[in-house]
């Protein structure tokens, strides 16, 4: 293999990475497929009703194909799921497919400006505490840091509404927009500020901006946490390095030195702590949404669950998997093309 | 010979004296942080509270006692009363019980699985390695709450599901760690020596390699702490963890929620004792990791 150069290597190695993917996915299918099959709902019953006669019952238990081996049932699983077929849910009585494609903007909404405010705070924090070691930008994020990982999400968000919708009036309280506004907007893209403003409906906007601003600041802290942290201890590490000594003997100003060079090398790691911060933000939005009544993926499927609905808590599983699987091979692909070294 | 030249001596006599002596010094190391002894202190006082609950709590946590619904808090009730007039400092205190019985059980049940699935992994490497490490990634690839909330809805509510749900899904890490640690050592010139002496595999990965693997995976498990907390009441507050009438936090705050803008005390309390906790397991994990993981 060493001796393999150029093209071949690369090929080889997107290769690999693909297959890596590939078994990684089938086991993500593989673990929701068993879930459901040691689940004590019966599924046929789910589709038939209680008072089915047997012969019904029995139509449909063949129909479902659950008199076959378990591998071929896998294998028609997989094929359902490559058509996107999760069945239907139970409690919409729609496509699950249907639900997730409705509910997932919101979440995407939610979860993408928690992230960019994690972004916008948390890396000049980061680097902040990383050239003042020991002094108050350090304090600051370490206390950030630390209350990021100690406060439960959801009691948080109760707080924040007490406080700043119920005490203050500052924010709208739960919902993603108040019903007097429900119908000026006609969902185009999902994402509601987009929509607003597409459609030039300005106070719609201001209200569901109002809605969005608490819920977003409270996965928005989260993630200042994690990305601080993390900008902190690769800055560290790049403040040691040799090339950061050259810079400083070449006369380049200390403002140069770290946010040009230092920073610019910390970005390849920080790549992936983003995006891994922007996935567990879609998944923080489950205890989130519930507070903020927020209909959004985390709310379907907890609803779902708590209504024993098993085909979309493993749609919406499954879908959030794929979404993490996804994430992950996308910052693996930025990592490469902005580090030469990783090509 | 005094304890202190005991335990400092240079040249310990016994493996034991060794053992203790590292003990000690790594003792006065974490003694010279003040946040490390804070979370200690939060730590023990989660102990103590534990076990003296019924002397410490002033009312009966589950009797509910209608006429003293949503009382504020004063100086009977210190923490107010919620919708069925029981005691919320009482439940409050009670409740560590639970965090504690909750958090022990993921430990005692994930730390072994990881450190052997890891040490396996790192040690034989090739296709175990392979294998072992594709799992990891599979469930390293799901989101940890809704992994766990899909084990739940499988197993149904109840604490003992919610340890399982909980177990299955915050395994992975800890087997990384010490596949990473193992794959360090595995090369070594003492492994070597005892691979010579004739000793068998499991006797050098038991032996040999677990020990070396330990110190990183108690931080990780310190550090972890916090989050099995923090999920364990995310489940409490969806209504999948502990049942009631038990006095769980997340689902105290959840039987707090409807009443938050008016008897704000009935939810605040509970995700206060959760803070509480949660930081002095990651004070005290910060301040270990700089004393048993120095690298």
């Amino acid at each position: 293999m060493a001796a393999m150069t150029g093209p071949g290597r690369v090929l080889l190695a997107v290769s690999r990475e693909l297959v890596t993917i590939v078994v990684t996915i089938l086991g993500l299918l593989a673990v929701t497929f068993l879930i459901a099959r040691v689940m004590p709902v019966d599924p046929v019953l789910a589709v038939v009703g209680d008072n089915a006669r047997p012969d019904v019952y029995e139509k449909a238990r063949l129909e479902m194909g659950l008199d076959k081996p378990l591998l071929v049932q896998f294998w028609l699983y997989l094929n359902k799921v490559a058509a996107g077929d999760f069945g239907r849910s139970v409690l919409t009585s729609k496509l699950v497919l249907d639900d997730i494609k409705r509910v997932f903007p919101a979440t995407l909404e939610l979860a993408t400006l928690g992230t960019l405010i994690g972004i916008s705070l948390g890396i000049p924090l980061g680097v902040l505490a990383a050239t003042r070691q020991g002094r108050w930008p350090d304090h600051i994020a370490r206390f950030i840091g630390l209350f990021g990982y100690s406060i439960p999400i959801f009691w948080l968000g109760l707080m924040g509404l007490l406080l700043f919708y119920a005490k203050l009036g500052w924010v709208a309280g739960p919902g993603r927009i108040d019903v007097a506004y429900q119908d000026f907007v006609t969902p185009m893209t999902g994402v509601l500020l987009i929509d607003c403003a597409l459609q030039g409906e300005w106070d719609a906007f201001r209200n569901a901006a109002r809605h969005l601003i608490l819920p977003s600041a409270v996965l928005g802290l989260f993630s200042t946490a994690y990305i601080s942290r993390m900008t902190r201890s690769f800055m560290i590490n790049e403040l040691q390095q040799h090339y950061v000594t050259t810079a400083r003997v070449k006369g380049l100003s200390e403002r140069r030195v770290v946010w040009g060079h230092a920073l610019r090398n910390a970005m390849v790691p920080l790549l992936t702590v983003i995006a891994l911060s922007y996935a567990n933000l879609l998944e923080g939005s489950v205890l989130t949404e519930t507070v903020f009544a927020w209909p959004g993926l985390g709310r379907y499927i907890t609803n779902s669950l708590l209504n024993a609905d098993m085909n979309a808590v493993l749609g919406g599983t499954v879908v959030v998997g794929l979404i993490f699987v996804g994430i992950n091979l996308l910052t693996d692909v930025l990592a490469r093309a902005v580090d030469p070294r990783a090509r | 010979m005094s304890l202190y030249t005991y335990l400092t001596s240079e040249r310990p006599a016994s493996r034991r004296q060794a053992q203790l002596g590292q003990y000690y010094r790594q003792w006065q190391a974490l003694k010279q942080n003040p946040l490390a002894l804070m979370g200690l202190v939060i730590v023990i006082a989660l102990l103590m509270l534990a076990a003296l609950a019924p002397w410490v709590a002033p009312h009966d946590p589950i009797a509910q006692n209608l006429d003293q619904r949503l009382l504020a808090p004063s100086a009977k009730h210190f923490f107010g009363t919620d919708a069925l007039g029981r005691d919320i400092f009482s439940r409050i205190v009670y409740g560590t019980r639970i965090t504690l019985v909750i958090v022990l059980l993921v430990v005692i049940s994930v730390g072994p699985l990881g450190l052997l699935i890891g040490t396996l992994s790192g040690y034989f490497g090739g296709i175990i390695d392979t294998i072992l490490m594709r799992v990891t990634d599979i469930f390293l690839a799901f989101p940890r709450l809704v992994l766990a909330l899909a084990f739940v809805a499988v197993l149904g509510p109840g604490i003992e599901n919610a340890v399982i749900a909980i177990a299955c899904t915050a395994w992975p890490p800890y087997a990384r760690v010490a596949r990473a640690e193992t794959m360090v050592i595995r090369n070594a010139d003492y492994i070597a020596a005892v691979r010579l002496q004739g000793a068998s595999n499991a006797r050098i990965v038991l032996k040999h390699v677990v020990p070396i693997c330990i110190p990183s995976v108690i931080v990780r498990t310190t550090l972890d702490m916090a989050g099995i907390i923090l999920t364990a009441a995310g489940l409490g507050f969806l209504g999948l963890g502990a049942q009631p009438p038990l006095p769980e936090w997340g689902a105290m705050i959840a039987a707090g929620r409807e009443f938050v803008f008016d008897q704000w005390w009935v939810a605040t309390f509970p995700g206060l004792a959760i803070c509480l906790v949660a930081l002095g397991f990651n004070l005290l994990g910060d301040g270990l990791r700089d004393v048993l993981d120095a690298k």
